[in-house]
């Protein structure tokens, strides 16, 4: 090889690794200067705390995604369990916010060990299980409340969105606990390799003795644990619940993942990437906000974003 | 005059060459039979003539005339059709759009359904082959399935179709009614390059019989002048002149017993025995059930009748998982498919099947992980730039190495090697036959299938062959001949 090539594969390889960090600081960057209270404390601790919320369904939409599947039901999942934890988090109920968000959250497990089984055992494909769970967690959250919202919720339930522990919200440091979590489990267990192992080739995972279809089911069990705790925090934020939330949230979630980097195909995926990713649309969305740009805009834009970061990582491909 | 003339023909795939100047000629209105062992490029070569393959080096004339095929629709124009042995239909689509894939007849940039229904029928009438041309191609049976592709062939008015293995899924019945076919071409001065390993078909309908041996040409006579005796040592008729590091280990006791397992359409009746420090050669044609009795054994399908016994003890391998912790291990044939996660770095390929070896109160230690697979790369001598490069960035030999290594490091007792060797070139192929010598003194015991008979030979203490899903002999290492053995992989064809 000579040191040309070397180099062009070099700085090929670097865009596709860093393209969107690169693109996250140009963004910033950009921001500021239009807008001097962008890098405001005020406006990043509001970044961060959206961020949270919306990355915690990118968090566990790359475990999903890097096992090779996809999970399209975070976002109505999400909705289902702001709904119902908010249904238990009404101030007349007189139950500790724990209580409520535990009940919340549970939504997520159930419905989300309902699509890994779907996906796993019953050999339904991710893409058509998702979206039949999608539906039955849109019909959970309108049948609570035939689609009325639910107000009144107990301070200590909507601290748990709107609190902050000295200077941090509390969604960041939730956030913060997933993220180290997560982390250990993708890099430093074997049911982390496992998950690599099973997304890079599924009969080589079972023939090397993995528990293919175990591996499988659990991911979407994170990603509805996940997805449910952003609900109830989503929930706690606005201070009531409202069953429109999570709505559309499954696309973002999967731009964020495949942004940073991680392949759809399988195998082949980083968490820092999703980080990434979480924090570009975020700090996109909330400048193109803070400008005044219309939401239809807006989407034109997260658009074309999403595809120039995915055809910048498809650089390093050949 | 030759329908079509090959001369000098040779191929290399990935450096490797595999056919080596080969000749062979065809004339009109005869079958010319092409035989040879497993690998000897008979599919090769006639994947050239069909346009799949070009080759590197000689010349094709057709007619006398020099002509270049570089795809098969340039084949297919020039009038060769090919049958092939892996049968691809697209399944939801119906018979007649199967046949006519690609050349459908149309009115105004329109399918024509009517025109294309209507030439089915009568198509497959005048063959004989009763099945209804709205068929889908997916509600056939794979006997069906191979008739259809047979009529394909027929309807596309090659004047040289080349059929590869083409009853090796269908009935005695069929078979006469495709003589019957094959007879008819005959009488319209079609050529017909027929491959099988089946001696009594060859007999039947072959004109001329060419063999290869290991990509070259043996001989080409017309089939009254030989028999088959002379074919069989004609196939394997070769000097061992690779060089096998073989070590003979002493042979301990039982370690693996193998009584009447049977899966139906898979295998039937294998009992066999596997004893410590020995190395056992399964050997058998392409599909005579040689992998889906060792997949059964490490668990990866169930056996319907029959015993596994391990140490005298028996059990039942559920999934293999379940055959690792009982010290088996698998070295696939499909090293691509089956045994490496391609994307994965060498490090974490090596380790995966033994990670639980690794973990400390959940945690995989690093250090511990670092040193085995430093181990491993150093004992196989894998060569390796970077650990956490992807695998798939290996040549084939290390990538082999590095499937060794993932299962040495779990500590088998008992490895299955599925053609192991396969596509490897020759410097990796000694050491790998090196590390197997070496695995079995240690009281190990080895399982290895090969399609390779040098190899099955200069390896094995002992080989049981398999024919057509059954046990059909078994040779201890001083009866080794590869006449023999040969003799044994057709008995129950």
């Amino acid at each position: 090889m000579n040191t040309n090539t070397k180099k062009r594969i070099d700085a090929k390889q670097f865009a596709s690794t860093y393209g969107s960090l690169i693109g996250l600081v140009l963004l910033i960057i950009v921001f500021t200067i239009l807008n001097s209270r962008y890098l405001g404390w005020a406006n990043i601790r509001n970044i961060l705390r959206m961020a949270s919320i919306n990355g915690l369904l990118a968090i566990g939409m790359t475990f999903v995604v890097l096992t090779g599947g996809i999970d399209l039901s975070v976002g109505a999942m999400m909705g289902c369990a702001g709904m119902y934890s908010a249904y238990f988090a009404q101030e007349s109920m007189g139950l500790h916010w724990a209580v409520a968000l535990l009940i919340g959250v549970g939504m997520g497990l159930v419905i989300g060990l309902f699509n890994g089984v779907c996906v796993s055992y019953l050999k339904v494909p991710a893409f058509v299980g998702t979206l039949g769970s999608m539906s039955i967690a849109q019909g959970l959250t309108f049948l609570i409340t035939k689609a009325k919202p639910i107000p009144g919720l107990s301070e200590g339930f909507k601290n748990i969105g709107g609190g902050s522990v000295g200077p941090i919200p509390i969604p960041v440091i939730i956030m913060a606990g997933v993220l180290i979590i997560c982390f250990i489990l993708l890099y430093k267990t074997r049911y982390g390799r496992y998950i690599f192992a099973v997304g890079g080739n599924l009969n080589a995972a079972h023939v090397s003795g993995i528990n293919t279809k175990r591996i499988i089911c659990s991911v979407y069990v994170i990603s509805g644990v996940l997805s449910s705790l952003a609900g109830a925090i989503m929930t706690a934020r606005v201070t009531s619940g409202v069953t429109s939330t999570g709505d559309g949230y499954e696309t973002d979630a999967i731009a964020m993942v495949v942004i940073g980097g991680t392949s759809l195909a399988g195998g082949k995926g980083r968490l820092w990437g999703t980080i990434v990713g979480i924090l570009l649309i975020q700090c996109l969305t909330t400048g193109l906000d803070m400008m005044g740009v219309s939401y239809y805009l807006q989407l034109i834009i997260k658009g074309f974003v999403v595809i120039g970061a995915v055809m910048l990582d498809g650089l390093s491909a050949d | 005059m030759s329908l079509i003339e090959l001369k000098g023909i040779k191929k290399s795939f990935y450096g490797v060459e595999v056919l080596h100047g080969v000749d062979l000629t065809l004339r009109p209105g005869t079958v010319h039979a092409l035989m040879g062992e497993n690998g000897a490029g008979k599919s090769t070569l006639m994947k050239v003539i069909a346009g799949v393959h070009k080759c590197d080096e000689g010349t094709i004339l057709m007619d006398g005339k020099e002509v270049r095929i570089n795809s098969p629709s340039e084949a297919q124009s020039l009038g060769i059709a090919m049958i092939h042995q892996e049968l691809s239909p697209v399944r939801e689509m119906t018979v007649a759009e199967n046949i006519f894939l690609g050349r459908e007849p149309s009115r105004m940039g329109f399918i024509d359904y009517r025109k294309l229904y209507a030439q089915t029928s009568d198509l497959l009438e005048k063959l004989r082959i009763p099945i209804n041309p709205k068929s889908k191609m997916k509600s056939l049976r794979v006997a069906d399935q191979q008739m259809v592709e047979i009529a394909k062939a027929i309807s596309q008015n090659a004047r040289i179709v080349i059929m590869d293995e083409p009853t090796s899924a269908i009935t005695d019945n069929e078979v006469d009614s495709l003589f019957a076919m094959i007879e008819d071409m005959k009488a319209h001065d079609v050529g017909i390059i027929y491959i099988s390993h089946k001696m009594g078909e060859i007999f039947r309908i072959a004109d001329d019989i060419t063999v290869l041996r290991d990509g070259t040409l043996v001989n080409t006579w017309p089939a009254s002048e030989v028999d088959n005796d002379t074919l069989i040592k004609q196939m394997v008729g070769r000097e061992l002149k690779e060089q096998f590091p073989k070590v003979a280990a002493p042979i301990g006791e039982t370690v693996l017993e193998v009584k009447n397992l049977s899966l139906t359409g898979q295998y039937e009746d294998i009992s066999f025995e596997l004893h410590r420090g020995e190395i056992l050669g399964l050997v058998g044609l392409v599909g005579a059930g040689r992998t889906e009795v060792m997949r059964s054994i490490f668990g990866m399908t169930q056996p319907e009748k029959g015993e596994i016994l391990l140490n005298g003890k028996p059990v039942h391998m559920k999934s293999p998982a379940d055959a690792i912790k009982k010290g088996i291990a698998y070295v696939t044939e499909d090293r691509k498919g089956e045994g490496l996660i391609l994307p994965m770095s060498v490090f974490k390929n090596t380790t995966l099947s033994a990670l639980k070896d690794f973990v400390k109160t959940g945690i995989i230690q690093d250090v511990k992980e670092s040193k085995a697979v430093d181990e491993q790369v150093k004992a196989l001598r894998i060569k390796v730039n970077n650990l956490k490069l992807p695998v798939k960035s290996l040549s084939g030999g290390n990538q082999q190495k590095v499937v060794l290594a993932k299962w040495m490091i779990t500590g088998p007792d008992i490895m299955i090697f599925d053609e192991p060797t396969r596509g490897i070139d020759v410097g990796a192929k000694a050491e790998i036959y090196k590390i197997m010598c070496d695995y079995v003194a240690q009281g190990h015991a080895i399982i290895m299938i090969s399609s390779e008979m040098p190899e099955a030979m200069g390896m094995s203490d002992r080989i049981i062959v398999l024919s057509n899903h059954k046990c059909s002999g078994e040779l201890d290492r001083q009866e080794f001949s590869q006449e023999a053995i040969v003799q044994m992989q057709f008995k129950y064809m």
